[in-house]
């Protein structure tokens, strides 16, 4: 997975090189895309339409009947008097804040680490591996292994601070605000090395010259990472925040392993909500209607981004 | 987390990472796309495999028999499959262990799609639910075989087995919620005896307390919604209504209890913020002195080698009650298809539920009357609850009940106990979505 990501994430860059023989290649290029394009039409793109599908019956796959209902389930989970209204919400309000407070953590200290990576200095590799570490790790790992050390009572972390005078009775997984640090916390620890990597193939690519031309004109470090790096990685950070906007969106196992969506269900997340009600509780029906209401708030913000990055672009041209 | 039979609302999917999530779900929508082509059309069931004599004489099969016995109770389900293995010759039972927060899942999946199990164990609460899928068939032939009678049985037991007039489950065993205690702590504190009504638990709590011990820790997730059950049964409530048409635990009844878990909390017997399974984990390192958990845990604690006492749960509404479910042999429409599979899943099931007796080795209490009467009941540690079996209680037997307790009673526990809403509130709306889900079921179910 890693590593399918990672060679699309230098793809911004190579895409840069005018794509001078396309037109003439034309089949040959259908041809090597065919592979894939079947596995993505097979496993992707046509449970998608069947989804689209279900969303429209009420759907339970282990009862022989299931009726069309039109657009009910969309409508039951728009109708603020249905039983799905407010768990449905709740659990879009629980992916909007987890959303708003790790995307910005997720490019800012990635982004940090990659630039003390980018310098040299001994046992740099290792660093390296230290930051990516983390990553390599399963989700169930990561949160049983944080379930226990952030336990508000037998807890390892609690214990800690308490040695060192600072409070040591944090509910760290049954209260908010508190949950929400330990979720994006965890969430930052265990995904940054992931970030961090593209940052840093990103920075390898910004060309040393233009650095050296910046020195002779007497910019000083903060000036050449305005004006050089920050400009030179804007088509990975692009990328960078699109990927994980749509990760933190789709966060799922973190709140289900080490909160289980308590308090109440307060950090129960949209995937969470949707997995629950499709799979728990076979209502496939309702859960596929909120699957594409998910989709579509993911396609807005898509599109949000997109323009913002475009604005800035044009006030600057 | 193993010991814990049937955590329902926790399966853990193993290495999921985050990015992975969106392939692993495409791909599982495809393998549900494939489940569906399987699918057969589904009714009412016939009584399967003709007439039923108590011998398999067909040739060689393998049984596909599915628990959920990952904790204590798994190498005692081992030892009797391999002595039933061998003393048939004709019939070979392959088993599969899957735990029981995932069971009910993929058991109705794989059912589905034509490769589920011929035989297996679920929970008496589900069996309405699997039934009402087609997953299971009626084995009232097998029960009259083993004369399987009323009698020989706990009514509370025997009636939740039944659905549309037939017989889907046959009884193994009863496990209920029972109160553990900590010897030592309870030696330190000057109380000689066990607690069995609320002013004893409450005294025995204080004097714990001033000999500088955590008593009570209140659990605000499992199993703190079948402390509820309990205690709203003890107050008289009921949780549901029998024909599945309203949620009733919101009651006057179902105030009390909630009201005095968050008293527990509010008298300062345990920490206000128990995280999930903290209170047993506290219970076995010794820093909580008492706790109210299920009966599969006592090979836990044996294996932990914790003094601990084992009772009955104090009365502390108006009557003795507390929260059982039951494992029950089921036999599904895949076996019933199949003449020779169905005799020997029907074999099987009938000679495994006469080996209830050796079954109390897994901490579990035999459902037959007269299994209790075996040495391996009579010399356990849940021995103590034979006198209390009169006074357990069962979740109906609604189809697709066991889905909504997570989402209404489980989540107004939690925020009550957590003093995120009071009990009236949280249970008042969660009745209300429980009772409006139930309508919903009835339609779907009925239909």
């Amino acid at each position: 997975m890693a590593t399918t990501t990672a060679t699309t994430a230098t793809a911004p860059s190579a895409a840069a090189a005018p794509p001078r023989q396309r037109r003439t290649n034309q089949p040959i290029a259908w041809l090597f895309l065919a592979p894939y394009l079947v596995l993505f039409g097979v496993f992707v793109l046509l449970p998608i339409v069947f989804g689209l599908w279900i969303s429209l019956h009420s759907w339970d796959f282990t009862l022989p009947g299931k009726p069309f209902v039109g657009l009910e389930n969309y409508t039951a989970l728009l109708d603020p008097s249905s039983v799905s209204f407010d768990p449905f919400w709740g659990s879009m309000r629980a992916t909007g804040i987890f959303t708003l407070f790790s995307v910005p953590l997720l490019i800012v200290v990635p982004l940090g680490v990659a630039l003390a990576m980018n310098q040299r200095f001994p046992g740099r590799n290792l660093f390296r591996s230290i930051f990516f570490a983390p990553y390599v790790l399963g989700v169930a790992v990561v949160g049983v292994l944080w379930r226990f050390l952030l336990d508000a009572n037998i807890g390892l972390v609690n214990h800690v601070m308490g040695t060192l005078g600072l409070p040591d009775a944090t509910p760290w997984l049954s209260s908010v605000p508190e949950a929400w640090v330990a979720l994006v916390g965890v969430t930052v620890w265990w995904t940054l090395g992931f970030n961090a990597v593209i940052f840093l193939a990103g920075l390898q690519d910004v060309p040393r010259e233009l650095y050296e031309a910046a020195e002779v004109d007497g910019a000083g470090a903060w000036s050449r990472f305005r004006h050089v790096t920050l400009p030179g990685l804007r088509p990975v950070l692009m990328f960078v925040l699109m990927v994980t906007i749509i990760a933190s969106a789709n966060m799922f196992g973190q709140s289900f392993i080490m909160t289980n969506g308590q308090p109440g269900q307060e950090t129960r997340t949209a995937i969470f909500y949707i997995a629950e009600t499709g799979l728990q509780n076979f209502q496939m029906g309702s859960a596929a209607a909120a699957s594409w209401i998910l989709t579509l708030a993911l396609m807005l913000t898509s599109v949000v981004v997109f323009w913002l990055f475009r604005e800035r672009d044009g006030s600057k041209a | 987390m193993t010991n814990t039979p049937f955590r329902r609302s926790r399966p853990v999917e193993t290495s999921l990472s985050r990015r992975g999530f969106l392939v692993l779900g495409a791909g599982s929508t495809a393998a549900f796309l494939a489940g569906c082509g399987g699918g057969k059309g589904v009714g009412a069931q016939p009584s399967a495999g003709g007439e039923f004599t108590g011998k398999y004489t067909g040739p060689p099969v393998t049984l596909d028999y599915w628990n959920g016995f990952t904790g204590g109770d798994g190498p005692t389900m081992q030892a009797l499959v391999k002595d039933f293995n061998s003393a048939q010759k004709n019939i070979t039972v392959k088993s599969n262990t899957v735990e029981w927060a995932d069971f009910y899942q993929r058991l109705p999946a794989a059912a589905n799609a034509g490769r589920g199990p011929h035989v297996g164990v679920m929970h008496l609460d589900q069996l309405a639910t699997n039934a009402a899928r087609s997953v299971i068939v009626p084995l009232d032939d097998v029960a009259e075989q083993i004369d399987l009678a009323e009698s020989d049985f706990t009514p509370a037991v025997w009636g939740p087995g039944i659905y549309n007039g037939s017989r889907y489950g046959i009884p193994l065993d009863v496990h209920s919620l029972a109160m553990y205690w900590n010897k030592d702590h309870f030696e330190k504190a000057g109380i000689g005896e066990a607690p069995t009504d609320a002013a004893t638990l409450d005294e025995a709590c204080r004097k714990l307390k001033s000999a500088g011990f955590q008593p009570f820790w209140m659990p605000n997730q499992w199993p703190a919604h079948l402390m509820f059950f309990s205690l709203l049964w003890q107050f008289g409530g009921e949780p549901y209504a029998e024909d599945g048409s309203e949620a009733t635990f919101g009651s006057a009844e179902g105030v009390e209890a909630l009201s005095w878990m968050v008293e527990q909390v509010d008298k300062g017997y345990g920490p206000s913020n128990v995280d999930i399974d903290a209170q047993y984990l506290a219970f076995k390192n010794g820093q909580n002195s008492i706790t109210w958990d299920g009966i599969w845990q006592i090979n836990d604690l044996e294996a932990a080698g914790l003094d601990y006492g084992i009772a009955p749960i104090p009365t502390i509404g108006e009557k003795p009650a507390a929260w059982a479910n039951s494992h029950h042999f089921f036999m599904t429409k895949q076996a019933a298809e199949d003449g020779n599979l169905a005799n020997a899943s029907k074999v099987f099931i009938s000679s495994l539920s006469q080996e209830s007796g050796s079954w109390a080795k897994a901490g579990m209490i035999p459902a037959r009357n007269s299994a209790r009467e075996d040495a391996a009941f009579t010399e356990s540690p849940q021995a103590v609850l034979n006198d209390y079996l009169e006074n357990l209680h069962f979740l109906p037997a609604v189809p697709g009940l066991g889905d909504i307790t997570p989402q209404t009673v489980e989540v107004a526990v939690n925020e009550a106990v957590l003093g995120k809403a009071s009990p009236e509130e949280a249970l008042g709306k969660a009745q209300e979505n429980a009772t409006k889900l139930m309508q919903d079921n009835l339609e779907k179910f009925g239909g």
